[in-house]
């Protein structure tokens, strides 16, 4: 029933600019999670295909994964030679080459065709319409040789099938040296450096899990130390009384307008005196020392505290300590899981100062990892990067959806999110 | 001074602490110091050699730092503007009462929680030439893309549309300041006859004006400090023609590629004076702009 007042009165076609703003905002992250379970060979393809499809055939009752069927052209034989260089290998040759159980092989050496002629069984005829496919292999690492087909084009069938093989590969890629990529993914996992191996244990090798525990490491320390100290200077500025609290509260007001890349070069230099270049210390020691923006978040939701509470405290015996620790942070869970939330974001997200302080492969962060792998390979590979991608994003989406009431909140409250 | 006094003085001191160790260490020690080093020859490796304002007048000379400052602005300003505009609509279509908006806000939201980094090179991937999914979809309406991150007059256009695809953090912080105006204002609107647009213009934006204020500050802040897309989509020369060399990635190259690192402070010190006119400039328009009578 439409409701009397106009001002609450909605037409239900303000579905459809809201419906085609949504298609377009939801696009890039549904053609990234798309793409990341695309066989390489569909990815590029112009116009873009959006379904992930794999085509198959079925050989002996056994569905082999394939590449796209390629056209033969004319009608050719598959001979097996039974003796030379090529002996026990299937070979496409025109008829013509096929004489008396013989098969005439060519072969460019430098500027004239050697033609050598060896006798060889005749395999399979191949017509014209027939298509060539070759077996498909998920991995370019892998040291098996493919299985190539002959087969009518009604054999290969195409499904829509998304290659979720492609997450592991992009782990293998975004992680290892070009000397690791062949192991097996379990022991190339098993064998990662983790952030706290011993340094220069050199037969720990760099994995994705390696950037991974070097990311959870420090967004974890990150919130452990923004909490703690972040509290406590926003409880000493907000409830109790001392002379200079105006004047330090204003100067942390002031500092929200210093950015980082102000800071960076001198920065710089005081981690490099700390001898913290190159370790993760640089990313989260100063967090410890609490910072400006939550700070003031804290100290905000503090001051609506009523201070009766702190007064009974008190009067019961507690110490001041007592009261931030008893009375205050037990009533601020709100306030702190938006300050944790966005912390974790920030370390999550962070690039630039992980960028300038790790040196050592063995400390870069999943961002970092991320990015130095797309400036290897970046322009090709784009299912992979995608993959690789996807692993950096779909765990804030998940972290999102877990705790969607207390990220809206913290937005609407602080007028930011995690940046 | 009372003993009261001189127990919350202590006590209040202990609680600061780490403020005022971090607050030192971390901000005002580094603030100083780079405009020491601004004043210096300095590449870590050696210590400072004094050598008065030189940084700052080869700055004023120095074609690449005029250039990265005009990329800067231009892209702050596009960024600014039009993530303000499609903000706000969303926020306002979103606020008209319609069924589903906790979907729709989901979806709008999620691209701003995408790390910079996954975000550019899926938007690499968006702009590709050939097989990228914006010149498909020129193609199909008969336009034939340009080369967008390849080609000097679409690059910058093309890190604004990225970021404008990250406006649905603004539009949550919109949507709530929407919807505390309070429906008596409405009413009183409508009683004198006004139409939506009257509404809109005369009711709605100004009573959200000091959350607009504080969010366009906070972004135009934040575009001064772009860097990680332009370091990923076009490498740190900011190709093609250095389009994309914003001031940040110019100061990294400055200072941590060439080494040069009281050059890099004196830029630094620049980009903090900017910022502190920007804030400061803002603050006198939002006098004449903001109404802050709730």
């Amino acid at each position: 029933m439409p409701s009397p007042n106009p001002l609450t009165r909605t037409t239900p076609l303000i579905h459809l600019p809201l419906l085609a703003l949504a298609t377009v905002f939801a696009l890039p992250l549904l053609w990234l999670l798309l793409t990341s379970v695309q066989p390489r060979e569909q990815v590029g393809k112009i116009p873009p295909e959006w379904l992930p499809r794999q085509a198959f055939i079925t050989v002996k009752g056994e569905t082999v994964p394939v590449t796209p069927p390629l056209p033969v052209g004319s009608d050719k034989l598959v001979v097996v030679p039974s003796a030379g260089p090529k002996q026990g290998k299937p070979l496409l040759v025109d008829p013509a080459d096929y004489q008396n159980g013989r098969v005439t092989v060519r072969t460019q050496v430098a500027d004239r065709l050697l033609e050598e002629s060896y006798p060889a069984q005749l395999e399979q005829a191949v017509p014209a319409r027939f298509v060539i496919v070759k077996e498909w292999f998920l991995s370019k690492y892998t040291s098996r040789e493919a299985r190539v087909f002959y087969v009518d084009p009604s054999a290969v069938t195409r499904s829509i099938s998304p290659i979720f093989g492609n997450y592991p590969e992009a782990i293998r890629a975004l992680s290892a040296s070009e000397k690791d990529k062949a192991r097996p993914l379990g022991e190339l996992i098993g064998k990662s450096a983790l952030p706290w191996t011993h340094k220069g244990d050199r037969s720990k090798t760099i994995t994705f899990v390696t950037y991974l525990g070097n990311t959870l490491l420090v967004a974890l320390l990150s919130v452990v130390g923004t909490l703690s100290s972040s509290s406590l200077v926003a409880y000493g500025l907000s409830r109790i009384p001392w002379k200079g609290r105006t004047t330090l509260f204003n100067i942390t007001l002031a500092t929200m307008m210093v950015p980082f890349p102000v800071l960076m070069v001198p920065l710089y230099g005081v981690f490099r005196s700390l001898g913290w270049i190159g370790t993760l210390m640089p990313l989260w020691v100063p967090l410890f020392f609490g910072g400006a923006f939550n700070i003031f978040l804290l100290r905000q939701f503090f001051l609506t505290i009523p201070s009766e509470l702190s007064d009974a405290a008190r009067i019961d015996g507690c110490s001041e300590f007592g009261i931030f620790w008893r009375v205050i942070l037990p009533l601020s869970r709100p306030a702190l899981s938006v300050v944790a939330l966005f912390t974790f974001l920030g370390a999550w997200n962070e690039f630039l100062a992980p960028l300038i302080f790790l040196t050592e492969p063995e400390t870069f962060t999943m961002a970092l990892g991320l990015q130095q792998y797309q400036s290897q390979f970046g322009g090709s590979e784009w299912h992979l990067l995608m993959g690789a991608s996807a692993l950096l994003v779909v765990p804030i989406i998940a972290l999102f959806f877990f705790a969607q009431k207390t990220f809206i909140q913290g937005i609407s409250t602080t007028g930011m999110g995690g940046r | 001074m009372s003993p009261v006094a001189r127990t919350n003085l202590r006590n209040g001191l202990l609680f600061c602490l780490p403020w005022l160790i971090g607050l030192s260490v971390f901000l005002i020690y580094p603030l100083c110091a780079a405009f020491y080093y601004s004043l210096c020859d300095y590449s870590v490796l050696l210590p400072p050699v004094f050598i008065g304002f030189d940084n700052y007048l080869d700055l004023a000379g120095d074609p690449l730092f005029w250039k990265s400052l005009r990329n800067t602005a231009y892209f702050a300003t596009g960024s600014v503007t039009l993530g303000l505009v499609v903000s706000l609509t969303l926020a306002l279509l979103l606020n008209s009462k319609v069924r589903g908006v906790g979907v729709y806000r989901t979806i709008f939201f999620l691209p701003s929680l995408m790390p910079v980094v996954a975000g550019s090179i899926l938007w690499m991937w968006m702009y590709n030439g050939q097989s990228g999914l914006i010149n498909t979809a020129l193609r199909s309406i008969g336009i034939d893309g340009p080369a967008w991150l390849g080609d000097p007059t679409w690059s910058k256009p093309a890190i604004v549309i990225m970021a404008v695809w990250g406006a649905g953090n603004a539009m949550v912080v919109y949507l709530a300041g929407l919807q505390d105006v309070p429906t008596s204002l409405y009413e009183a609107a409508l009683i004198d006859g006004a139409g939506f647009f009257q509404r809109l213009i005369h009711v709605t934006i100004p009573m959200i004006s000091p959350v607009i204020y504080f969010n366009v500050v906070l972004s135009i802040i934040s575009g001064f400090q772009a860097f990680t897309q332009a370091f990923i989509m076009t490498g740190s020369t900011g190709a093609p023609e250095r389009s994309t060399l914003f001031y940040v990635l110019n100061l990294y190259n400055v200072g941590f590629q060439d080494l040069r690192m009281g050059y890099a402070s004196a830029m630094a010190w620049v980009l903090f004076v900017i910022i502190l006119l920007l804030t400061f400039a803002a603050t006198k328009l939002s006098k004449r702009w903001v109404t802050y009578d709730r």
